[in-house]
């Protein structure tokens, strides 16, 4: 086990790799940093001086790959490449286009991301598994079937309308919580409320519909015969023997995007100003600021890969069966 | 004359089009093709999702032929020079929707501004009063009483129309069906009301019908009245949410198409193949996998912008400088959407290539290339098809979120996502503008629920775990 984890986790080092020479070709090789240099000065009339000056105070004026002019280890250390992407594998992330620490600002905004984050997922989880069962107890019938039709057009929703949604009819029109805002403390809870809900709402759809599939697939399992041939009641089948083993793939699917959950949504903290990760992702992207996009391209990685370990892990802890080599 | 356009996603677009309807001639004469479709045709939801898709894709392709009119000529010049502006057919067929445009936000079916404005009066005075719209409800006159009255006629009208309309179809569709089955015209007819045809032929001309209602609705009201409002500037919303479904439809096909060349070699080479090519395959894609897609299309749609904003000179329109962006934007998703397929290919032909048939065509000595495209390509198209369904409305829905992100299509483009941004600001005001987030709605609702009730039914056909399991309804 211990050996197997090792193991993975050195062949995560080739994908960071791969990922960072990614990045560093995407921002560095596709546009020169004179490129961005002008792009961040403004597109006409750039003094060449003024690039080098934006250039030299963003640490882009060294050689991307080697410096000829440096003698030693130098000649790979002075560079663009060393600066900006080998230093992330240290998780030093460095300083963003306009001067902030990227890495302080990741670590203070975990939280926020984690505090919608979390209790949207566990609040969905349960709901989900909740709607599905149901629909599972009362396969082929109308109950099944209406809920299927339920989810399947709850699903073709857009996201956006959930929440721009939402936001008007309980916030604004209601006035049942703020529309958007953050707080510590006590007064947490009422921001957190909106998002939490919208959250759980917008993914009931393809969340039941794909965790019945789970409960119908054991449900067609011999085991399940027997148990009903032995005369076990209809609800214990349904809790004992089918909601446990349907739990296996649930509980891996839920596991690989627990490390994600640090990155934060995208859109729900954006629309409610939650300074999150996520909100922080957004930001960076609409003010063009690289240094804060590659940063979060590589913690983004590097959570997706920790997410798949623990996913192998948790095979062996909830299904027997699974053995690793 | 007029001078055609042809962007690169429109050629791109035709292209699908021949690929489709080139596969659609062929399955017709291969039974063992045909029949899984056959299925798929019998679902009522399914037979009635396939004429909204088919309607959606009508309008798509329609905006898809560009042209641009020519300026008045004047007497020195020789050659005549082109309108900046790019049009299509769709522009054409729908008359004055885009002209008639308004100067600010009006409710659907207004008559007046929503907004306060100072108007000069008669008397040389000024006041404050929402100033009659320039052409919604013009053909009323000082009567804007009469407007419920006339909304009223003009819905009759409408509806009986549709009605006719959907009567004539019946009628012609029982024609030809008896033709084709050798029965009496009146033999078919009682079987389509009665139900006992096996494609669901009353489903499908119900579906028509409504359609229908909905076209001459728009046709007899938005001639006269913004029947969704108008945005900011004045535009028609209606006109918006139209240009908008060509957006949608590209985004969700041209990403198909751009990825499966990669995914279906990779993937099958990879499985056939396997070791170190199999290696090779699987780091690409757990490497791209890796990276949460939304931060990978933001990178790159990042550098396009700072690639587009220092070389201005490529692009001779701004319809081509959004279109060329648009195709990249393609281009990033099936870079990041071809890994789910290529991993499940590559999962098949494992499995395949130990089969007997496989091996049987190994000991022929059959060459391995032929193999791969003969043997094993034939046999997991329909994990191909279902994955290609599937994503069609993922994707739709993605370049909305993508165009809030700020990294979707150019913003100068017609686009759900665009619309919804806006209208974020807009339910912001007081009072609210809401019928450009609920015309964004409806079309955006309509299109992915098709395209999601008829990938189910994709699914169901061609799944071979599925097909056989659905006794139990």
């Amino acid at each position: 086990m211990f050996a197997y984890i090792i193991r993975r986790v050195a062949y995560a080092i080739p994908i960071l790799i791969g990922v960072n020479v990614l990045t560093f070709y995407l921002f560095f090789v596709v546009n020169s940093p004179d490129d961005m240099a002008r792009m961040h000065l403004g597109q006409k009339r750039v003094t060449p001086e003024a690039i080098e000056k934006w250039k030299a105070s963003h640490g882009y004026d060294k050689p991307l790959l080697l410096n000829r002019d440096a003698g030693g280890a130098q000649r790979f250390t002075e560079t663009i490449f060393f600066d900006k992407s080998v230093r992330l594998f240290a998780f030093d992330f460095g300083y963003s286009d306009d001067g902030r620490d990227i890495g302080h600002d990741i670590r203070q905004r975990m939280l926020p991301s984690l505090a919608i984050a979390v209790p949207a997922l566990l609040l969905g989880l349960l709901v989900n598994i909740t709607f599905a069962l149901l629909m599972a107890f009362f396969r082929g019938t109308y109950v099944d079937v209406s809920g299927v039709i339920l989810c399947v057009i709850l699903m073709s929703i857009s996201g956006m309308f959930y929440i721009i949604g939402g936001q008007y009819l309980l916030a604004k029109l209601f006035r049942l919580m703020p529309i958007s805002g953050y707080d510590v403390g006590p007064d947490m809870v009422r921001y957190l409320v909106l998002p939490v809900v919208i959250g759980v709402v917008s993914g009931i759809g393809s969340g039941s519909r794909w965790y019945r599939t789970f409960f119908l697939e054991e449900a067609g399992k011999d085991y399940v015969r027997t148990a009903r041939a032995k005369g076990l009641s209809e609800s214990l089948v349904q809790f004992r023997h089918i909601l446990r083993n349907a739990l296996i793939p649930i509980v891996t699917g839920v596991v690989v995007v627990l490390p994600l959950l640090f990155m934060g949504s995208l859109l729900t903290e954006s629309f409610f100003a939650i300074p999150g990760l996520g909100s922080y992702t957004i930001d960076a992207i609409r003010n063009q600021d690289f240094a804060v996009v590659r940063a979060m391209v590589f913690l983004g990685t590097v959570l997706y890969i920790i997410g798949l370990i623990l996913v192998d892990i948790t095979y062996t802890i909830v299904d027997p069966r699974v053995r690793l080599t | 004359m007029i001078k055609p356009v042809i962007l690169w996603t429109d050629a791109l677009l035709f292209l699908l089009t021949a690929l489709v309807v080139i596969f659609v001639l062929y399955a017709r004469r291969k039974p063992h093709i045909r029949r899984p479709w056959q299925r798929i045709f019998q679902g009522r939801i399914a037979a009635a999702s396939v004429v909204i898709l088919l309607a959606f894709i009508l309008v798509g392709l329609l905006d898809s032929l560009h042209y641009r009119l020519p300026l008045e000529a004047t007497s020195a010049a020789t050659e005549t020079h082109y309108a900046i502006e790019v049009l299509s057919v769709l522009d054409a067929l729908t008359g004055t929707l885009r002209t008639r445009e308004e100067k600010s936000y009006s409710a659907p079916f207004a008559t007046h501004l929503y907004i306060k404005e100072n108007v000069d009066l008669p008397d040389g005075g000024q006041a404050r009063i929402y100033p009659p719209l320039e052409y919604g409800g013009r053909h009323l006159g000082d009567r804007s009483e009469g407007k419920a009255r006339d909304i009223a006629l003009r819905t009759g009208l409408s509806l009986l129309q549709a009605v006719l309309a959907g009567a004539l179809l019946t009628v012609l569709l029982a024609l030809a069906l008896a033709r084709k089955h050798g029965c009496s015209s009146k033999d078919m007819l009682r079987q389509i009301f009665s139900r006992r045809t096996d494609v669901p032929w009353h489903i499908i001309l119900l579906t028509l019908t409504l359609l229908l209602a909905v076209i001459f609705l728009v046709l007899n009201l938005a001639s006269v009245y913004h029947v969704l409002g108008t945005d900011k500037v004045g535009k028609d919303v209606l006109y918006l949410s139209l240009k908008s479904i060509r957006t949608g439809l590209l985004i969700g096909t041209l990403t198909t198409l751009v990825m499966l060349p990669f995914a279906i070699f990779m993937g099958i080479v990879a499985g056939y193949a396997r070791g170190w090519i199999d290696d090779v395959v699987q780091y690409i894609y757990t490497t791209l996998n890796s990276i949460p897609s939304v931060l990978l299309i933001a990178a790159a749609i990042l550098m396009l912008q700072v690639y587009i904003a220092n070389h201005p000179e490529l692009f001779e329109t701004t319809l081509e400088r959004s279109d060329i962006r648009l195709l990249f934007l393609c281009i990033i998703l099936g870079i990041t959407s071809w890994t789910g397929l290529c991993r499940l290919l590559r999962g098949e032909s494992l499995k395949l290539r130990e089969s007997e048939y496989i091996q049987a065509a190994v000991s022929f000595g059959v060459s391995h290339g032929r193999i791969m495209t003969r043997h094993i390509l034939p046999n997991v198209m329909h994990i191909v098809l279902i994955t290609v369904v599937l994503d069609f409305s993922g994707l739709v829905l993605a370049e909305a979120v993508l165009s809030y992100v700020g990294v979707g299509v150019d913003p100068t483009m017609n686009s759900w996502g665009n619309m919804i941004n806006g209208a974020r600001l807009e339910m912001a005001r007081e009072p609210v503008v809401w019928w450009s987030l609920l015309s964004a709605f409806l079309f955006m609702f309509t299109l992915v629920l098709a395209a999601n009730l008829f990938s189910d039914a994709v699914r169901d056909a061609f799944d071979p775990r599925t097909v056989g399991q659905r006794g139990g309804k």
